[in-house]
């Protein structure tokens, strides 16, 4: 897995997506990162960085799905072509895309990390839930994905019989999804100070344990951990 | 020397890092393990950060099983972190720990602001430590103290060989809408910029009480060499990175560069000959 780094970006594009903004950055000679994985963005006049998935690969850029759900978002969706933020990563361990029978599940901005997943994938099935309308126009980025909005919710699009659940979404979605599907990978989302393991701000109850989600996840049940993440450089190129 | 400041590093994850500080200060350990405080845990203050994490560790078995001899596989100075809810939990940790060799120093926590404070006072807690180990001994005192001197001289007095200042201190951060806490549980430690003028405060006065006489760690919001440089001249014989770990992996070189040049710009050959020049008015 590719060793995470830090660098300066220059935003490419921001378009906006019913009520998310899909932020498109240099690639800035970082790696892409696996699908699941996140990258700290710097906010301009902010202390702590933010965590957010790899949306989309394209073309030597990084896109990013952001929810403007506070100042330090809200300041990310106005980001203006040509401006530079800080970026550090490719960070967490990412979805195993290696399963037989998947169906990408997302939630709200949880859809985040699923084009980029669709697009790995061969474009698998993929069902998304959406609390309004105007959040559900998010789902143009995966053209093919069964939508519903609510009082309806996503588990209730999740055929039975076997099949290998990649989630992404709010706690209770998850928690909601893991009674259906015990086995299904779930990427989880918490506020975050550093994205390397160091601040524990991060942790998760799952299964009986704490998890950070920074190394041990955002994606439970995904990948395995493999560490320690930021090693002496022989060891780097090593990873 | 460049230390971190306890519980914002892990070595494990991140060696490279580790090992680019003098000292690396390991966790806070306690006796049983401690799962930490409800999400959310972290959020933006104005001039710095607020954390809830509650001590999260994975108690005193676990931590020598399974951590400590993969720190020592790391070949580098340590320091452990000791917690606890009263003295003979301190005492248990301390005496535990203290008897491996790889452990240069205890540090000795006696101001998170995130759990229950222990009952004893520190005086007693530092006494019940010293009973159960020769290792050095470092007393970790809050700012909030408003007799920071007094206590740093009780301590000392109790056997702790040095004192490490300050940790964070209480903060709370409300949601822009609902007006309710961020944090899940309400208040938490208010780290960053912020802190230095009070960590300033309390080395400057806790040097003064001591004559000097002790190692100080000085901590709070140090992001460069200058701060760095403060906290020495306030009496600080070694300074510990915080929340600036978080962003900056390269903090502890780039400091430590910094400090040497902001040392070598004022006329000390070495950072440390600044030590308590806060304290010596020139004469002219």
């Amino acid at each position: 897995m590719a060793a995470p780094r830090r660098t300066s970006s220059r935003v490419t594009g921001s378009e906006k997506i019913g009520l998310y903004t899909l932020l498109r950055l240099e690639r800035a000679g970082l790696e892409t990162g696996l699908p699941g994985q996140f990258f700290m963005l710097d906010v301009p006049g902010h202390i702590m960085p933010r965590p957010f998935s790899i949306c989309l690969a394209e073309k030597g850029e990084l896109a990013f799905l952001i929810n403007p759900v506070g100042p330090a978002t809200r300041l990310l969706c106005e980001l203006e072509r040509g401006q530079k933020i800080g970026l550090f990563g490719p960070l967490g361990n990412g979805f195993r895309t290696d399963v037989k029978r998947p169906l990408l599940v997302g939630g709200g901005i949880g859809i985040a990390p699923f084009p980029y997943a669709a697009q790995a994938m061969g474009n698998p099935p993929v069902v998304l839930g959406f609390r309004t309308a105007r959040q559900a126009e998010a789902a143009k980025l995966i053209p093919k994905a069964e939508v519903c909005i609510e009082p309806q919710l996503v588990t209730e699009l999740i055929p039975g019989g076997p099949v290998d659940v990649l989630a992404c979404g709010p706690e209770p979605m998850l928690r909601a999804v893991h009674a259906l599907v015990s086995d299904a990978q779930l990427a989880w989302e918490a506020p975050m100070a550093c994205g390397y393991g160091a601040c524990y701000g991060c942790v998760v109850e799952f299964e009986g344990k704490s998890r950070r989600l920074c190394v041990e996840g955002p994606v439970l049940n995904g990948r395995p951990s493999v560490l320690p993440l930021i090693d002496d450089e022989e060891e780097e190129a090593k990873g | 020397m460049i230390l971190n400041a306890s519980g914002c590093l892990d070595a494990l994850v991140a060696p490279k890092v580790a090992r680019s500080l003098d000292v690396f200060v390991a966790k806070t350990v306690t006796p049983e393990p401690r799962s930490g405080n409800q999400q959310p845990r972290l959020a933006e203050a104005d001039f710095g950060l607020l954390n809830s994490i509650g001590l999260q560790n994975p108690g005193l078995e676990a931590f020598c099983a399974e951590v400590l001899p993969r720190l020592e596989e790391l070949e580098m100075p340590f320091w452990v972190s000791v917690g606890g809810s009263n003295a003979a939990d301190y005492a248990q940790v301390c005496e535990r720990i203290g008897e491996r060799e790889s452990v240069s120093a205890l540090e000795i926590n006696l101001s998170c602001p995130n759990v229950d404070p222990a009952a004893a006072g520190a005086a007693e807690i530092v006494a019940a430590c010293r009973a159960v180990s020769g290792k050095p001994l470092y007393a970790k005192l809050s700012a909030q103290l408003p007799d920071i001197d007094e206590v740093a001289t009780s301590v000392i007095e109790a056997g702790a060989s040095g004192l490490s200042l300050v940790n964070s201190l209480r903060g709370l951060v409300l949601d822009e809408w609902t007006l309710e806490p961020r944090l899940g549980r309400a208040v938490g430690g208010y780290s960053g910029a912020a802190l230095r003028p009070v960590a300033l405060a309390a080395v400057y006065l806790c040097y003064a009480a001591t004559k000097g006489t002790v190692p100080i760690v000085g901590m709070g919001g140090v992001q460069n060499g200058k701060q760095a440089l403060d906290l020495i001249a306030a009496g600080a014989s070694a300074v510990a990175l915080g929340s600036v770990l978080f962003t900056d992996l390269e903090a502890p070189e780039r400091v430590r560069t910094e400090l040497y040049e902001e040392a070598r710009a004022r006329g000390f050959e070495r950072p440390l000959e600044a030590r308590g020049a806060a304290h010596q008015p020139s004469a002219d």
